[in-house]
């Protein structure tokens, strides 16, 4: 059994049906993301496994605890971040962390030290003693994290952790994931960024208009998909004439010239290499590179949910404003 | 023991960020002495002992239901509020927490009318004790009635405006400064359901003796109303913010 059951979750507004049906399980000590644009259903369905909205759900549970009859006691080891940095801008950093130590249950000698830690920690100990209000965005999103791991929750929910946020910062926080996971913290991540979710989830959920369209490690999404198999040369010369002469020895590749003169060997079998190094040995092209081009996730995610990859860059663009 | 951490927690804070800032001081206190101040000046062969039972009602009434519903409906917009839904606190103990900081403000507002009169009359008769019973149940069932409004409302402007609409009309219906008596016959059913009426009526008991209910029965009707508005309260709470 998983650190988190859910299944058959749905969630519906009057008519509209934002999370339809979805089911998943994430192990103890993993980090899961779900990858999706906007609108797509990532922060319906977070909010209702932390209990902060009404589920229809056949099954969700939190390390064993069923969220929806036991929602306390399943908040109580749960970390939780939301897409808003929502901390109270009248404290400053120090106050708002040992406040939301307090909400849970913590005493003054334990959340003063820990509070003091974690603004180490995320290089915020100069900014302790200013109100939030005065924190930039990316200052803002730390102490919000700073402050869901105050408690040091068994589980981690982080929407949409680096979204509208400065480089700097949402590498601290990627850095801070990692950690976390090390630490065996179990972590649920939303996110819009491809490059994110590949960098740093162990698995991942393409979810689009409320389904999961596909899940799994990188690997076995890039699995998923038939793809052409194709190999990169990078010889030290060639001509005009090779791609016709090997399109004419290797039936059933598709054979071109890169800009940078690389040759691009395409089929939809696998190609024996010895046959076409034999061929350039002959033609006395020496090869200094051979290598597998694999589609990249980008090309797995638009394949599987029929989403525009730009769909995502929009978003990106205008999160970073 | 958890829950007192953060309950206690919860109700600190809000003295310290709400409360305590110099310009809600201020109203505090300055919107009970202009009210008295304007009595007295407009009925000025009036006694000032009989003008008391209702500037600290109106003084408690003023100070913690726009009080409750703004700072409620402003967390809840900047969604700080989303924390103490999600920790893991229970409702009730939330629900406490919240009023418990305005239910003080209101008591501290009671007290500059009381302050003020001292200086001028002789205050030596009050029961003490009923008269802090009765205001500690005007600024509960008050800061309910808040709390009740910030569930209704999606923006300050609209707390306030809410606050306004219940509290107005109460000045004129719980004997405050009409008395019930000299009201329409068809308005006095009404007053008998508010909350005010029983406090006040309570207050003009010890203050003037002049009550026209037993304090027993005042008492009361406030426990019940403070008991239901709590659990309407929290039933709203649970459906309209969980959504
Ligand atoms: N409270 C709500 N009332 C009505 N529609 C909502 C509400 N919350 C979200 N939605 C809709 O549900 C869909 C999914 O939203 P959301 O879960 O926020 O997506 P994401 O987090 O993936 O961007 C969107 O189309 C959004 O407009
Ligand atoms: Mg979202």
């Amino acid at each position: 059994m998983g650190m988190v059951n859910v299944s058959n979750l749905k969630k519906t507004y009057g008519n509209f049906t934002a999370v339809n049906d979805i089911s998943f399980e994430i192990d103890k000590g993993e980090i899961f993301g779900f990858l999706g644009p906007n609108g797509a259903g990532k922060t319906s369905t977070l909010n209702m496994i932390i209990g902060l909205s009404r589920p229809t759900a056949e099954e969700i549970t939190v390390d064993g605890i069923d969220v929806k009859s036991q929602t306390k006691k399943a908040q109580a080891i749960m970390g939780i971040v939301p897409d808003e940095s929502n901390l109270y801008n009248e404290m400053d950093g120090f106050d708002n962390l040992c406040f939301c130590a307090a909400l849970y249950g913590m005493r003054k000698e334990e959340r003063e030290p820990k509070a003091r830690q974690l603004l180490e920690q995320f290089r915020l100990k100069d900014a302790g003693k200013r109100p939030f209000k005065a924190y930039s965005k990316g200052m803002r999103r730390k102490l919000t994290i700073a402050a869901a791991l105050i408690h040091s929750p068994q589980v981690l929910f982080l929407d949409e952790p680096t979204t509208g946020i400065d480089v700097e910062s949402s590498r601290q926080i990627r850095d801070m994931v990692l950690e976390l996971k090390k630490k065996g913290t179990t972590i649920f991540l939303t996110t819009h960024y491809i490059e994110e979710a590949e960098r740093i989830c162990d698995r991942i959920a393409f979810i689009a208009e409320g389904q999961i369209v596909a899940s799994g490690t990188v690997p076995q999404l890039m699995e998923s998909i038939s793809h052409d198999h194709a190999i990169q040369f990078v010889t030290d010369k060639n001509f005009e004439s090779l791609p016709v002469e090997l399109e004419a020895l290797f039936k059933g590749n598709e054979v071109t010239i890169r800009p940078d003169h690389s040759l691009v060997m395409a089929s939809e079998q696998r190609i024996p290499l010895f046959p076409v190094m034999e061929f350039f040995h002959n033609k006395e092209v020496e090869v200094y590179e051979a290598r597998e081009l694999r589609p990249s996730l980008e090309d797995v995610f638009v394949k599987l949910t029929g989403i525009e990859s730009s769909v995502l860059k929009k978003d990106k663009e205008k999160g970073g404003h | 023991m958890k829950s007192w951490i953060a309950f206690w927690n919860i109700l600190k804070k809000d003295i310290k960020n709400y409360y305590l800032k110099p310009p809600n001081i201020s109203w505090g206190i300055i919107f009970p002495l202009s009210w008295t101040l304007m009595q007295l000046i407009r009925s000025p062969g009036r006694n000032i002992l009989e003008l008391l039972p209702g500037l600290i009602s109106m003084s408690v009434l003023f100070g913690t239901t726009s009080m409750l519903a703004v700072t409620i409906t402003f967390e809840r917009s900047g969604r700080s509020f989303d924390r103490l839904l999600l920790a893991p606190i229970s409702l009730n103990v939330m629900v406490l927490a919240k009023i418990a900081g305005t239910i003080l403000f209101g008591i501290f507002n009671a007290f500059v009318p009381v302050i003020f009169a001292s200086f001028f009359i002789d205050l030596s008769a009050i029961d003490w004790g009923l008269l802090l019973l009765a205001v500690l149940m005007i600024a509960i069932t008050s800061s309910l009635t808040g709390l009740l409004i910030a569930v209704s409302a999606k923006q300050v402007f609209e707390a306030q405006t809410f606050s306004n609409f219940f509290r107005f009309p109460m000045l004129f219906l719980c004997g405050l400064f009409i008395p019930i008596s000299s009201l329409p016959l068809f308005l006095r059913p009404v007053s008998f359901c508010l909350p005010l009426t029983y406090g006040t009526d309570i207050l003009r008991g010890t203050i003037v003796g002049a009550n026209i209910l037993s304090p027993l029965l005042s008492s009361g009707m406030l426990l019940i109303f403070a008991v239901v508005l709590f659990f309407i309260c929290r039933h709203n709470i649970n459906e309209k913010w969980i959504l």
